[in-house]
């Protein structure tokens, strides 16, 4: 890649003072992440890859070490609007339509009414909900408001998604279709992801890169570039490649002590 | 009508314990006015004296019932002062005093209600305010209302002011605190969550405000507003207590016990209690539409 790199991380570390004293959650991290790559982050609980994820994000704040988003510091990129955060639940607003809450960021940043409308429709059709912009929340299925979720985050021109654990609530049925869905829209957007997970199928299934994270302190154990292509329809999961690649995850966590 | 056989049942065990009492409380009285006159009386005699004396201890359900309908529907339309015959109500109807009391009622409510949220908007915005406010506005509920609705009327008489304003204020300071209490909550209600994510969105603290924490306050909101519209009647009567008002149901209240009329007190009592009973469904029923139409039914 010869574009700078959207995100860098040179040595990070984070240190939560708890009342039981300091917490080591990160550990020299570091890594480098490039336009329209689809990273995974996966790991035990513990592991720090959703804290990382939220530093990247600036919800959480580095002790140590220098991150970088866009080139900006992540306060500098948060306040540009840099990403969308899609978080493990929806989070939609029981009180809005689907189109009220997709368009919520688009009020806060002062879009334009015509400009707003617009917008929402076409992301509403990216997730294939077309014709839901008027229903509630409470009548749609728990996927279907996690993908308005993922609409919200993607309703505003941010050029990286984060991710954390998005389908970690949703049965193994809706997730198979539902990362599908993100395949799609990633090769569709172009955007840049980050995406937390716990599914080692779903990593590797998405992900051009698999960051393997152990816990205790939270670090590094492994990066794995994948060689699967772009276009991957669902039944890559039986290839030899895709076995291989989802073995070296596991060995990566195992090495990490992950299975302690 | 399932709903309605339980509260009718409870409502006939105290209808005859109501009576029970009458024939118990009363029937001294009875007895003494019997000997004093040298008769002998039956327990036929009791029942029937109890049950129909000018003055009781305790009047007799029905003696109230009639002292409810010939103070409102009998007075104002055959009433010689009544609005069918003068075009005003008549100063001795229920209805008359009830509106008294319950136009101070509202002004108070909104007066406090208005006061509630602006302070919980406060406190949750202002750590400062949260320490310092708050344990004041708790202290403010644990003086006796009783002790400073008098003050309040007699201070604000002093300079002129009369009328609905002072029985307003003392509405007002006991229906602000529980708007207060639960608006705090309410505003507090978002999780980090949910923070977080218009935090993603560099929304400012009045955007978070507007679009997330207020309308996740709304039901709370109306929990308190239902302790409050209470607690305003609550407040607007014992401000009617202290000498000097003319009307309202706490005056009402007050005249009837000055001259031992018990039945009217009685009738007072329950006109308050319908009242507060009314305007606590009418908040009710705003409540099902308002979360109804928000997507959050209760």
């Amino acid at each position: 890649m010869s574009s700078p790199p959207v995100i860098e991380a040179k040595g990070i570390g984070l240190v939560f003072q708890t009342d039981d004293g300091p917490v080591e959650a990160l550990k020299d991290i570091s890594l480098t992440i490039g336009r329209g790559e689809f990273v995974s982050f996966i790991g035990p609980s513990g592991c720090g890859k959703t804290t990382f994820l939220r530093a990247i994000a600036a919800l959480e704040h580095p002790t140590s070490g220098t991150l970088t988003v866009n080139g900006m510091t992540p306060e500098e990129a948060r306040r540009s609007r840099a990403y969308g955060y899609v978080f493990q639940a929806a989070g939609l607003y029981p009180w809005r339509t689907i189109a009220g809450n997709v368009q919520l960021p688009l009020e806060i940043m002062g879009f334009s009414r015509s400009d707003r409308a617009e917008r929402v429709r076409k992301v509403l059709d990216l997730v294939d909900l077309g014709g839901f912009g008027k229903k509630f929340p409470w009548q749609l299925s728990g996927g279907m408001q996690q993908r308005a979720s993922i609409a919200r985050a993607l309703a505003f021109d941010a050029d990286i998604l984060l991710m954390d654990e998005p389908f970690g609530a949703l049965d193994e049925i809706v997730r198979d279709r539902l990362n599908e869905e993100l395949l799609r829209l990633w090769n569709e957007t172009g955007k840049t992801i980050g995406f937390v997970t716990h599914s080692i199928p779903e990593a590797v299934y998405l992900s051009t890169k698999i960051v393997v994270m152990s816990p205790r302190p939270g670090r590094i154990a492994d990066v794995i570039e994948s060689p699967l292509p772009r276009e991957r329809p669902l039944d890559i999961r039986d290839s030899p490649e895709f076995l291989e690649i989802a073995h070296r995850v596991r060995e990566g966590l195992r090495a990490g002590h992950a299975y302690d | 009508m399932k709903s309605v056989m339980p509260i009718l049942t409870v409502l006939l065990a105290l209808v005859l314990i109501w009576y029970a009492a009458a024939v118990g409380l009363n029937a001294q009285w009875t007895r003494d006015q019997a000997a004093r006159a040298g008769v002998e009386v039956s327990f036929s005699d009791i029942l029937s004296d109890t049950l129909s004396q000018a003055r009781p201890k305790l009047p007799a359900p029905h003696q109230v019932a009639v002292e409810l309908y010939q103070s409102t529907w009998d007075e104002e339309v055959n009433g010689r002062r009544g609005i069918v015959a003068t075009g005003t109500l008549s100063n001795r109807s229920l209805i008359y005093h009830g509106w008294v009391t319950l136009s101070a009622t509202m002004l108070g409510f909104a007066f406090g209600t208005g006061l509630g949220i602006l302070l919980a908007v406060g406190i949750v915005h202002s750590k400062a305010m949260d320490m310092s406010f708050m344990p004041w506005a708790i202290a403010s509920q644990t003086v006796p209302i009783l002790a400073i609705a008098p003050m309040v009327i007699v201070v604000l008489a002093s300079i002129g002011v009369k009328g609905l304003i002072p029985k307003a204020i003392i509405a007002a300071y006991l229906s602000f605190f529980p708007v207060l209490v639960g608006m705090v909550k309410g505003f507090r209600a978002p999780d980090g969550m949910q923070l977080d994510l218009l935090k993603t969105y560099n929304a400012s603290r009045f955007g978070t405000f507007w679009r997330l924490r207020l309308p996740s306050s709304v039901p709370y909101l109306f929990a308190s507003l239902k302790v409050g519209i209470a607690a305003a009647l609550v407040g607007t009567i014992v401000g009617e207590l202290p000498a000097g008002a003319s009307a309202g149901l706490g005056a009402r209240l007050l005249s009837g016990s000055y001259y031992g009329q018990t039945i009217q007190i009685w009738a007072a009592l329950l006109a308050a209690a319908a009242l507060a009973a009314g305007l606590v469904v009418i908040v009710g029923m705003i409540e099902r539409v308002v979360l109804g139409r928000m997507g959050m039914r209760s």
